[in-house]
C-alpha cells in the first residue's frame, strides 16, 4: 500500500434529493501504483466517472463524500477544502475529459492555455514556461509544435484537441491522471493512438492513470489492472488478464461475453437481461441479483461481500462454482 | 371522491382527476415551495379583483361631475377636510376626487389596455407565427424580416410612433375618445414578435408531419388542424411571454400614458394620475402622486414576479 | 470577413431604406402636409402651388427617392410647430441628449457588468440575493417613476440637486456642453441615474446568466481541474466567453438608452431630442417625427454594426481568414 500513489477505501458519495439519499458510489476501495494503469469500466450511471470527481474534489453539490477515505501519495486528501485541494488540481492530479471539442476554452491559443496551467503551479519564468508549452505540445505528438503554440482550439482536429488536453493535464508533471472517458468521442481510428499516447507518457513518466471507460476494448488494450463497477458498488477488481480471461462476478462475466472483443468468434453477442437499477432504487441484497442468473436467496437477503482476499464481490463467484 | 369509489368498483387503472393532476405536478409543487410566486399571485389577484370590482369598493366614482366637491380638495390622507369635516382613506386631489378611487379606476383602465394588448399582440403573433412557418417563402421572409427590423428598435419607441401615427390619423374631436383603442393597438402592434417567433419554430417541426399532409389530402385545411398541435406544445413558452408582456405592457402604458401620449385625463390611468400627480409634489401634496406610484409598482412588479417565476419553473435549466 | 462585412453593411442599408420607406409615409399620408402648412386662408391656386413645390404631384417613387435624397443632405423639411427646418432644431438639442446617454450608458455598463460577475460568482450569497432581488424590482420600476422618486427625495425631500433642466452650458464650436460648470454637473446626476438604473439592471441580469451558463461550460471544468485559481477562472476564461453574447445586448442598450432619454428627459424637462419627439408627437408635428425616427435609426444601426465588428477582435472563431488549417 505504501507504492500506491491513489488509495481509496471504502468511499461513497451521496446526493440527497427531494425523494431520499441516492449513492452514485457505495463504498469503493482500490489502489492504483506509480506507473500502473487502472481502469475503471461499467456501464453509464455505475458511478465510475463520479468516483473519479470525488478523488480530484470536482463533486459538484450537492454531491459529497459521506465516508470513506481517499489517500494520495501518502496524505489524506478527502477532507481538504478549497485552496488546499485546488493546488492539488493540476499539480498531482491531473484530469481529461470526455469531449477534447469542449474541453478547450475557444477564446484563449492553447499556448496561453498551457503557459497558464504551468505558471500556477511551477516556479518558473514565463519564458521559460513558453518554452516548456511548445516542448509539451511536441511530447504529445502534434507536428510543427512551435509554430502551432499561438493558435485556437479550432483550429485542431478533434485527435489533435486530445493531444493537447494530455499535454494540459500532464504539463505539470502530476502523479495521478484521471482520464474520463478519453477516447468515447473521438473516430475509432484515433482511439488507438491517444491510448498509446497516454500509455506511452505514464511509463515513461511513471504517471499512475485511472482510465475511467465504458469501452472493454480500451481495457483490454490499456490497462494493467480493471476494477468493474455496478450501480456504485464494485463488482470485481483483477488484473487484466484474469478478468478478462475468468471473470468471477456474472456481471463481468455477461459484460465481456457482450462485448465483440472478447467474445470474438461466438456467433451472437450476449445480452445481459434489464438493465442497472435506477439509483433511487437500488434493490436489497446484492445489487445485480435480479439481473443474475445465477442469482440465490442469500444474494436477495445479504448484500454482495466487501472485496477481500477473493476477486469479486459475489455470493457465489465462478470460479468457485467451477472448483467445487 | 369520485376517483376512490371507482377504484373499489373497477380494479383497472384509476383516472385522476385534473384537478388532482395538477396538484400532483411539478409546477405546482415548486410554487408551494416558493414564497415570492404565492405571494404575488395573491397581489395580482387582489389587485385584479378591485378593478374590475371597482364600482363596487370605490365609494364615489371619480368622473361623475356630480359626485365631487371641490370644497374637499387637497384633503390629505386620513385627515378631515378644513371645509367639510369629510375624510378619505388615501386623501384627495385639486378637484376633490377621493385618491383611492381614482386609483381603482385607474388601475381598470391599466388593466384592460394591459390585457387587450397582449392579447392583441398574442392573437397577432400566433396567426403571423403560423402563417410563416407553414407558407414559407417570400410570406415567411416578408414577417420574419419585418419583425427583425422591429427588434431592433426599443418596443416603447415603436409604440410612441405608432401611437403618434395613429393620431394623426383620427381626427381631433374624436382623439380622446379613441386613444385608449389606440393605445392597445400601438402596444400590441410592438410586442408581436415574440410569440410569432415560438410559434414559426413549432410550426417548422409540425408542418413535416404526415397527418398534416394527410389533412390536405382529404380536403380538409391544415390550419386548424395544426394550431390544435402547435398549441399544447408552445403553450408553456407562449404563457410565460404573455406574462411577462402583460408586466411590459403595463409599464408602457403607464409610461406613454405618463407622457401625455396615451390615456387622456377623462379616462385615466395609473400612468396619467402619476402625470397628474407630479405637479403637486412640490408643493406637497405628495399623496396625488405617491400612493398611484405605489400602485403601478405594486402591479408591475407582482406580474414581473409570476413572469419570472414561470419561466423557471418551466425551464428548470435557466434556473 | 471582407464578405461578411460587405453583407452586414448591405443589410444595413436595407433596414435604413425600410425606415425611411416608413418615415416618409407618415410624411405623406398622415394628415395633410399642405392643410398642416397652409393656414385657413387659402387659395386654390396657393394649394396648387405648393402641392407643384413639394412634388405631390409627382409619383410614389420619385417621391420617396427625394425624400431620401434630402434625408441623406440633412434636409427633414419644417417643423409645423415651430416653422423652423427641423435639421436645424434636431442639431441644437442633440448635444443634450448626447451627454445625458453617454454617461448614462457608461454608468450602465461598468456597474452593470461589476454587479452580473459579483452574483454570478456568489450566486448563493447574501449580498448577491439582495443585489438580485433589488434588480427585479429595479426592471420593475418603470424609468419614469425611478426619476420622480429621484426628484422626491433628493430635490424636495433633501433639496440636494436640481429637478429640471440643465443648469448652464458652455458653448465650444456649436456644442453646448454641461461638463464644465458646476450646474451643469449636477444637473446631469440625476438624469444619468434615472436613465442609467434601468439599463444597468438589464446588462447585470444578462451578465449572471450568462456567466452561470459558462461556467456550467466543460473548459470550466477542465480549468478547474488544472488547479487555476478562482480568479484567473472567474475573470480569464469566464468573464471572457460571457461577453461574447453580453457585447449584442450592449449595443442595443445603447440604442436603447437614446430612445429612453425620451422619458428620461421628459421627466426632467431635459432640453434634448427626446423631448423634441415627444412634443412632436403631442402636436402630430410629423416632419419632426419623421427626422427623429430616421436619426434614431442611423445609430441603431450604426452601433449594431460595430457591435457586429467587434466579435472579429474577441472571438476567433470568426476570424476565418487567419485559420491555420486542420
Amino acid at each position: 500500500m505504501s507504492a500506491a500513489v491513489l488509495s481509496i477505501h471504502n468511499l461513497s458519495v451521496e446526493i440527497p434529493t427531494r425523494t431520499g439519499v441516492v449513492k452514485p458510489v457505495d463504498g469503493v476501495s482500490y489502489d492504483i501504483a506509480a506507473g500502473e494503469i487502472l481502469g475503471v469500466v461499467g456501464e453509464s450511471g455505475a458511478g465510475k466517472s463520479m468516483a473519479g470527481n470525488a478523488v480530484i474534489g470536482l463533486l459538484s453539490p450537492p454531491a459529497r463524500i459521506a465516508k470513506g477515505e481517499i489517500w494520495l501519495n501518502g496524505t489524506r486528501i478527502d477532507a481538504l477544502k478549497g485552496e488546499a485541494m485546488r493546488r492539488l488540481r493540476g499539480k498531482q492530479i491531473g484530469m481529461v475529459f470526455q469531449d477534447p471539442l469542449t474541453s478547450l476554452n475557444p477564446l484563449l491559443s492553447i499556448g496561453d492555455q498551457l503557459t497558464e496551467t504551468m505558471l500556477t503551479h511551477l516556479p518558473i519564468s514565463r519564458s521559460e514556461a513558453e518554452k516548456r508549452a511548445v516542448a509539451a505540445l511536441e511530447e504529445v505528438g502534434i507536428p510543427g509544435a512551435a509554430e502551432r503554440i499561438d493558435s485556437y482550439p479550432h483550429e485542431f482536429s478533434g485527435g489533435m484537441r486530445q493531444r493537447v488536453v494530455i499535454a494540459l493535464a500532464l504539463c505539470a508533471e502530476p502523479s495521478l491522471i484521471i482520464a474520463d472517458e478519453p477516447t468515447t468521442a473521438l473516430d475509432v481510428s484515433v482511439q488507438a493512438q491517444i491510448i498509446a499516447l497516454l500509455k506511452r507518457l505514464c511509463r515513461d513518466r511513471g504517471t499512475a492513470v485511472m482510465l475511467i471507460t465504458h469501452d472493454m476494448g480500451v481495457i483490454a488494450e490499456a490497462a494493467d489492472r480493471v476494477a468493474v463497477m455496478y450501480s456504485g458498488r464494485l463488482a470485481e477488481l483483477g488484473t487484466v488478464r484474469d478478468v478478462l480471461t475468468q471473470p468471477q462476478h456474472p456481471y463481468t462475466a455477461g459484460l465481456m461475453a457482450s462485448t465483440p472483443l472478447a467474445s470474438a468468434g461466438k456467433e451472437r453477442l450476449h445480452q445481459i437481461e434489464g438493465a442497472m437499477p435506477r439509483l433511487d432504487k437500488v434493490p436489497d441484497g446484492c445489487a445485480f441479483h435480479p439481473r443474475c442468473e445465477y442469482a440465490q436467496d442469500k444474494c436477495r437477503a445479504a448484500p454482495a461481500p466487501q472485496i477481500s482476499d477473493s476477486h469479486a464481490a459475489c455470493w457465489f463467484p465462478l470460479i468457485a462454482e467451477k472448483v467445487s | 371522491m369520485t376517483d376512490l369509489s371507482n377504484q373499489t368498483v373497477a380494479p383497472k387503472v384509476v383516472q385522476k382527476s385534473r384537478l388532482r393532476v395538477f396538484l400532483d405536478s411539478d409546477i405546482y409543487y415548486t410554487f408551494r415551495r416558493s414564497p415570492v410566486a404565492v405571494v404575488s399571485t395573491i397581489v395580482v389577484t387582489i389587485l385584479v379583483l378591485s378593478a374590475i370590482f371597482a364600482p363596487l369598493i370605490a365609494s364615489t366614482n371619480p368622473f361623475d361631475p356630480a359626485s365631487l366637491n371641490l370644497m374637499n380638495g387637497f384633503t390629505a390622507p386620513m385627515t378631515p377636510n378644513a371645509f367639510t369635516g369629510e375624510s378619505f382613506l388615501l386623501g384627495t386631489d385639486d378637484q376633490g376626487r377621493d385618491v383611492f378611487s381614482t386609483i381603482l379606476y385607474g388601475m381598470r383602465v391599466s388593466l384592460f389596455v394591459g390585457v387587450a394588448a397582449v392579447l392583441f399582440a398574442m392573437v397577432l403573433g400566433i396567426t403571423l407565427g403560423l402563417i410563416s412557418g407553414y407558407v414559407g417563402g417570400w410570406t415567411e421572409t416578408i414577417i420574419m424580416r419585418t419583425a427583425d427590423v422591429q427588434l431592433t428598435f426599443p418596443s416603447i419607441l415603436v409604440a410612441m410612433l405608432i401611437f403618434g401615427i395613429a393620431k394623426g390619423f383620427t381626427p381631433i374631436e374624436y382623439r380622446d375618445q379613441m386613444a385608449i383603442w389606440v393605445l392597445i393597438i400601438a402596444i400590441g402592434l410592438s410586442d408581436w414578435v415574440q410569440f410569432a417567433r415560438v410559434v414559426r419554430g413549432a410550426t417548422l417541426v409540425e408542418k413535416r408531419k404526415e397527418y398534416v399532409e394527410a389533412a390536405r389530402l382529404i380536403g380538409r385545411t391544415p390550419y386548424a388542424i395544426m394550431l390544435r398541435h402547435i398549441l399544447p406544445n408552445v403553450l408553456s413558452p407562449v404563457l410565460v411571454i404573455a406574462t411577462i408582456s402583460l408586466a411590459l405592457a403595463i409599464i408602457a402604458e403607464a409610461t406613454l400614458s405618463f407622457l401625455g401620449v396615451g390615456a387622456p385625463p377623462t379616462q385615466p390611468s395609473l400612468g396619467t394620475l402619476i402625470r397628474i400627480g407630479q405637479g403637486f409634489l412640490f408643493s406637497g401634496e405628495w399623496w396625488i402622486l405617491l400612493f398611484p406610484a405605489f400602485t403601478l409598482l405594486t402591479l408591475a412588479l407582482s406580474v414581473n414576479l409570476l413572469g419570472d417565476w414561470l419561466r423557471d419553473a418551466l425551464n428548470p435549466r435557466l434556473r | 470577413m471582407l464578405a461578411y462585412t460587405i453583407r452586414r453593411v448591405a443589410q444595413s442599408a436595407l433596414v435604413l431604406l425600410i425606415v425611411g420607406l416608413v418615415a416618409f409615409s407618415m410624411f405623406r399620408f398622415v394628415g395633410d402636409p399642405i392643410e398642416n402648412m397652409l393656414g385657413q386662408e387659402r387659395t386654390v391656386e396657393d394649394i396648387e402651388r405648393l402641392r407643384d413645390q413639394l412634388g405631390l404631384n409627382q409619383s410614389f417613387a420619385v417621391q420617396y427617392y427625394r425624400f431620401l435624397e434630402g434625408a441623406v443632405q440633412g434636409n427633414f423639411g419644417v417643423s409645423y410647430r415651430q416653422g423652423r427646418p427641423v435639421a436645424e432644431i434636431l442639431m441644437e438639442r442633440a448635444p443634450a441628449t448626447l451627454e445625458l446617454a453617454a454617461v448614462s450608458a457608461i454608468l450602465a455598463i461598468i456597474f452593470g457588468i461589476a454587479f452580473g460577475v459579483f452574483t454570478a460568482i456568489r450566486r448563493d450569497g447574501f449580498v448577491a440575493n439582495f443585489i438580485m432581488s433589488a434588480s427585479l424590482i429595479g426592471v420593475s420600476l418603470p424609468t419614469f417613476l425611478i426619476g420622480i422618486l429621484l426628484i422626491y427625495i433628493f430635490s424636495v425631500e433633501l433639496n440636494w440637486l436640481p429637478s429640471f433642466g440643465r443648469g448652464e452650458t458652455v458653448d465650444i464650436g456649436g456644442w453646448s456642453t454641461g461638463f464644465l460648470t458646476e450646474s451643469g454637473l449636477k444637473a446631469l446626476i440625476l438624469p444619468a441615474i434615472t436613465l442609467g438604473l434601468y439599463q444597468m439592471t438589464l446588462i447585470m441580469r444578462l451578465v449572471r446568466s450568462e456567466m452561470l451558463e459558462v461556467l456550467r461550460q466543460d473548459y470550466i471544468r477542465f480549468a478547474c481541474a488544472r488547479g487555476l485559481k478562482d480568479r484567473t477562472i472567474n475573470f480569464r476564461h469566464a468573464l471572457k466567453n460571457t461577453m461574447v453574447p453580453v457585447i449584442t445586448v450592449i449595443g442595443l442598450q445603447l440604442g436603447a438608452i437614446i430612445a429612453f432619454a425620451i422619458i428620461t428627459e421628459t421627466v426632467f424637462q431635459w432640453p434634448g431630442v427626446g423631448l423634441l419627439f415627444i412634443n412632436a408627437i403631442q402636436f402630430v408635428d410629423i416632419p419632426v417625427m419623421a427626422a427623429y425616427l430616421m436619426l434614431i435609426s442611423v445609430m441603431f444601426v450604426a452601433i449594431n454594426l460595430i457591435v457586429d465588428m467587434l466579435y472579429f477582435f474577441i472571438d476567433p472563431r470568426l476570424r476565418v481568414d487567419r485559420a491555420g488549417g486542420h
